[in-house]
């Protein structure tokens, strides 16, 4: 049994933390809201400097060849600061890559030369018997696209909503319909019509991504792969979120042991110290199916779905809760732009809609306990 | 990060599982066919086992070798338990004996109290009780009334009552908490106590549950005399050796995880077998929350044991444990008696039976409430509420609550 951290991931945790230190990322995130995506700074560099970008490519393709769970403690670190730095999109693009053979571009995505972004799709589940992915607007889910065979290739038509990490990226890595069977493809930017979206959360670069017969490499990645992407994209964000819950809580507590009212700090109150442990508890609980998450990834792939939804599923309620409790316990000041919660209640609102969105996961959480109910 | 035996463990988990594989017919029969049903002849049967265990090794793993245990860590008692759950046997009858009673004999009893109670206790011969709560002392729990007067020959007289005692009616002996000076302030007035069960004077009386079983008791004091010996830890520390019992408790709590039966894969059955109930959103909704809550909980406890492998006692955190599972249980309890119907709390329904145990598991073991605040103050750091005992004689408290203050 062991659930401690390595004294190498230890060190890629204190590497990410400091390597973030150095630019303002709550501010810009603030700026942003104002002057747009401009005012971030540029934080692919810092991903590219660090070897974050190729984390999940093999030594082979010149990657650092580290597991899912190494990529979820810095994208903590990421959440902690409100950093937008491109890597939901990025690293489980290059993961689908890197498990299908003759993949295009490895080497320079890697070295961050290129940036590659995933076009989400949700893998069929008890209830649905399709691939979907995120709509433009509704309750409902529109199909993944369609592929049909050209040459040696595939043409793909179909369009994605709300896409991480879309705008700007080299390389985009999905899952399309060839006949009622689930295949992977790479197709280039020139083949692809990006509109990016202004994001609630100015720090998510966020676009809908339109494909009408683009020119498209098959891959050969397998359907556990390619469901596998989604599964990984759901344990990132969840990891991204735990990372905002700390910062939340913490900012919180002291100032909830620093502000007085009738003659006492307010976090002497049980009202106020009880929706504290809240989030603390629901942060715990978080942070523990990361483990889960990372350690079925590894050993226990066919856990992998269930972990990687109940991680996404508890991190995204926590996001809420801590949020919410952040903005209640500053009173007034926490809901004006005087204060830095709200950039940690917009972080949460958007994200927990992202990527089939947290209630999506936690559905996906039951389907999973029905199918393998005796 | 693995979940794996390390070459030792796996050892000693084989040489646990061929031990049981060799006497698990000897185990009592609590379920099914041919269940003992006799409450008395389950107890007797239980503590045989008990002993039978205790013999192997199998109670108190980690109670140094001196007093009968293996000396061996927390890790290894895990697996006790692990293997004991996985073969469907009953494990020891004695837990809070064993589990936390007997350490704090370990801890602060005298050698003559060492050697003359651990044995039989481990073996199951005799069983204690914990009197430690009272009517007006649970979350408060150094607010204890049960007064112990000494008297010119050294003995004592105890006079008073204890309530939620598990284990009373069968129980050799208890460790009692109780008074005995009045006139300092509450937590330095204490002094620990073992109370013989058959002693003049000491009454049991069965406390009937929402469920009608009474697995707890009250117990009362009318001027039972003690010897002298009879004090653990020294008069006046009382307090102190509480602590211990009570930090064993959270050690017990933490590692026992899903000890409890409230497991994500023992929900999701109801729900699976229900053909509209499995379809439909919000139930999915519900069972996906809170069996999201029930396998972080048991990741938490991993970690929990990888903290003790390394040496580290679990802090209060892992009281938030014990939180989140009785709340998903009764999340789980409530959306399994919407999705059956009345049928669910037809008498002897599981459902039944643990829907009406839980509202009262809710306090046991520290209020949820209680559980919060030291959470709050021991892990996040915030300050306590203001108190208004602190520093006051027990004795002028009384008046002061007395008067509203």
């Amino acid at each position: 049994m062991n659930l401690a951290l390595s004294d190498e991931q230890e060190f890629l945790r204190e590497a990410a933390r400091g390597a973030l230190s150095r630019f303002a990322t709550v501010e810009a995130a603030r700026e942003a809201l104002e002057q747009g995506p401009d005012a971030l700074p540029d934080l692919w560099s810092v991903a590219q400097e660090a070897g974050w970008t190729g984390l999940l490519i093999d030594e082979e393709h010149g990657g650092a060849e580290l597991e899912a769970f190494d990529a979820m403690l810095v994208l903590a670190e990421c959440g902690r600061v409100l950093a937008g730095v491109p890597l939901l999109g990025h690293l489980p693009a290059t993961a689908l890559l890197a498990s299908s053979d003759e993949a295009p571009y490895l080497a320079e995505l890697a070295a961050g030369e290129k940036r590659a972004c995933y076009l989400p799709a949700c893998p069929p589940s008890d209830l649905d018997a399709s691939w979907t992915v995120d709509p433009e607007s509704g309750a409902g889910r529109s199909p993944a696209p369609s592929a049909a065979p050209a040459g040696d290739g595939l043409e793909i038509s179909g369009r994605l909503h709300f896409v991480p990490d879309a705008p700007g990226a080299d390389l985009y890595v999905g899952v399309a319909d060839l006949d009622g069977e689930a295949v992977g493809f790479a197709v280039e930017a020139a083949q692809v019509t990006v509109t990016a979206v202004p994001g609630y959360d100015a720090t998510r670069r966020l676009g809908h991504v339109s494909l009408a017969g683009a020119k498209a490499t098959r891959l050969s990645a397998d359907a556990a792969a390619l469901a596998g992407a989604w599964h990984l994209t759901q344990a990132l964000i969840a990891a991204e979120s735990v990372g905002t819950v700390e910062t939340a809580l913490d900012v919180s507590v002291e100032y909830a042991k620093e502000r007085h009212t009738f003659g006492r700090a307010i976090g002497s109150y049980q009202a106020v110290k009880h929706s504290l442990t809240e989030v603390l508890r629901q942060l715990e609980l978080s942070r523990s199916l990361l483990y889960y998450a990372g350690w079925a990834r590894e050993g226990n792939p066919e856990e992998f779905p269930l972990a990687a939804n109940a991680a996404r599923s508890m991190a995204g309620r926590a996001l809420d809760t801590a949020a919410r409790t952040m903005i209640s316990v500053h009173g007034g000041i926490g809901a004006t732009w005087e204060h830095d919660a709200p950039l940690y209640f917009r972080r949460a609102q958007l994200t927990r809609r992202l990527v089939g969105g947290t209630n999506l996961a936690t559905d996906r959480v039951a389907g999973s306990l029905i199918e393998q109910a005796a | 990060m693995d979940l794996d035996d390390t070459p030792e463990q796996a050892a000693y988990r084989a040489k646990v599982r061929s031990w049981i594989e060799e006497h698990r017919d000897e185990a009592p029969v609590l379920r099914g066919e041919n269940a003992l049903t006799d409450e008395d002849e389950i107890v007797t049967a239980r503590r045989a086992w008990q002993g039978r265990l205790a013999e192997a090794g199998l109670a108190g793993a980690t109670w140094p070798k001196e007093f009968g245990g293996q000396g061996l860590g927390p890790i290894e008692q895990v697996i006790v338990t692990q293997e004991i759950a996985e073969a469907g046997i009953p494990g020891i009858l004695d837990a809070i004996g064993v589990g936390m009673l007997g350490p704090t004999i370990i801890a602060h009893g005298s050698d003559e109290q060492k050697s003359k109670y651990l044995a039989p206790l481990l073996h199951g011969d005799e069983v204690w009780c914990q009197l430690f709560s009272e009517p007006a002392a649970g979350s408060d729990l150094a607010a204890v009334q049960t007064r112990a007067v000494q008297q010119d020959d050294g003995s004592w007289r105890l006079t008073g009552q204890k309530v939620w005692t598990t284990n009373a009616q069968f129980s050799s002996y208890g460790l009692l908490l109780a008074r005995t000076d009045a006139d300092v302030p509450k937590h330095k007035g204490l002094t620990m106590f073992i109370v013989p069960m058959d002693a003049e004077g000491v009454t049991i009386r069965g406390l009937r549950q929402i469920s009608g079983e009474a697995e707890f008791n009250e117990v009362f004091f009318d001027d039972v005399k003690l010897p002298a010996d009879a004090v653990v830890g020294g008069v006046g520390n009382g307090w102190g050796t509480a602590l211990t019992t009570l930090m064993y408790e959270r050690v017990t709590i933490g590692l026992g995880g899903e000890g409890f039966g409230y497991s994500a894969d023992r929900f999701r059955e109801v729900i699976a077998a229900d053909p509209v109930a499995r379809e439909d959103h919000e139930v999915r909704h519900v069972l996906g929350e809170l069996s999201a809550e029930l396998l972080g909980v048991r990741f938490t406890g991993y970690r929990t044991l990888t903290e003790l492998q390394r040496g580290q006692i679990p802090g209060p955190e892992a009281g938030l444990a014990k939180v989140t599972i009785v709340s998903c249980a009764i999340r789980a309890g409530d959306l399994i008696a919407d999705v059956l119907g009345p049928e669910a709390l037809e008498a002897g329904s599981e459902w039944a039976y643990m829907i009406s145990f839980l509202p009262g598991l809710k306090s046991a073991g520290g209020t949820e409430e209680i559980l919060r605040n030291t959470v709050g103050e021991r892990v996040l750091g915030l300050p306590p509420a203001p108190r208004l005992d602190k520093g006051i004689p027990f004795s002028e408290l009384r008046t002061k609550e007395g008067a509203g203050a």
